[in-house]
């Protein structure tokens, strides 16, 4: 078995168990506290996945900024001592996840995937690309790989072609902090 | 490691939070399940991104990254809707003393 097989089954472990525990704990706060574990599961799945800038995204937004805001709210809330409640909805909320779960799993499985590795020489590029994708590329790998791999970084591409929801974005970040203000604000 | 197992992965961690999601009364560990959701849906693409083919990909070797993109879009609209979905739930808590979801009643006549 391989050194990154090892990785990726003590991560995916390590992020399903967490992601039971974030819903069946008794206590909210503890719940939080095992979303961050969670998270950084997840960052670490992408780094197997050669996404590094995701990585380091998901490290600053997910485990820094909503997992804080999470506590923040629970701190502000006094109903943690109620704690994490079932509600009269049980044998519906497991019956529905566990027949997603079976038809994502059989579509996974099941479906003949267009797989990047059965072309060689496409996935060394590939490789090429997705190492390189936060800075963009070196002169002479650029070289290499041709012209096709022009626009490959992913800077390029957030300002290329995803221009407009990119701009969206900010919009939506801005009208976020707003409305947020708006609703906590004291009167 | 390969594209089979990541989804797998994700499918499991997106049952979990869709049952957070329905099962749980307190509003907060509802928008913690919904976060782990987007999670799981970000693995995927992420996944996607990286072990399948895209259509015309001669044409284009740029496309690889494209699940990527798509995965910095959900992490900025979910850091949105955490910011709005807190706020309306200390909003909420000012108002009726309440993070039950099932107490939330304002809007049932």
């Amino acid at each position: 078995m391989l050194f990154q097989d090892v990785i990726f089954w003590v991560l995916a472990v390590a992020a399903v168990a967490s992601a039971l525990a974030v819903v069946l704990l008794r206590d909210v706060f503890r719940a939080a506290l095992m979303l961050v574990v969670v998270f950084l599961a997840v960052a670490g799945l992408y780094v197997m996945m050669n996404a590094e800038f995701l990585a380091v995204v998901q490290v600053l937004i997910y485990a820094g900024a909503i997992a804080i805001l999470n506590i923040f709210a629970i701190m502000l809330t006094r109903d943690v001592q109620l704690g994490n409640l079932p509600n009269r909805l049980q044998p519906a909320a497991v019956l529905l996840p566990a027949l997603m779960l079976a038809a994502l799993v059989f579509v996974a499985v099941d479906t003949e995937w267009n797989l990047l590795s059965d072309r060689t020489d496409l996935a060394d590029g590939v490789e090429l690309v997705q190492a390189n994708s936060v800075g963009g590329i070196p002169d002479e790998d650029r070289a290499r790989i041709g012209a096709a791999a022009d626009r490959s970084g992913l800077a390029e591409l957030l300002i290329n072609d995803f221009v407009l929801p990119f701009e969206i974005a900010s919009v939506l970040l801005l009208a976020a902090v707003i409305g947020a203000l708006v609703l906590v604000r004291e009167r | 490691m390969g594209l089979e197992q990541l989804l797998i992965v994700s499918a499991i961690l997106f049952s979990i939070g869709l049952y957070g999601a329905m099962a749980r009364r307190n509003v907060i560990v509802v928008l913690m399940s919904i976060e782990l959701m987007f999670n799981a849906v970000n693995v995927a693409l992420v996944a996607f991104s990286k072990y399948v083919e895209p259509a015309g990909v001669d044409a284009q070797l740029g496309l690889i990254l494209t699940g990527q993109v798509f995965a910095i879009f959900i992490i900025a609209v979910a850091a949105a809707e955490i910011a709005l979905g807190l706020g309306i739930v200390i909003a909420l808590y000012r108002n009726s003393e309440t993070v039950d979801v099932g107490e939330a009643s304002l809007m049932r006549r």
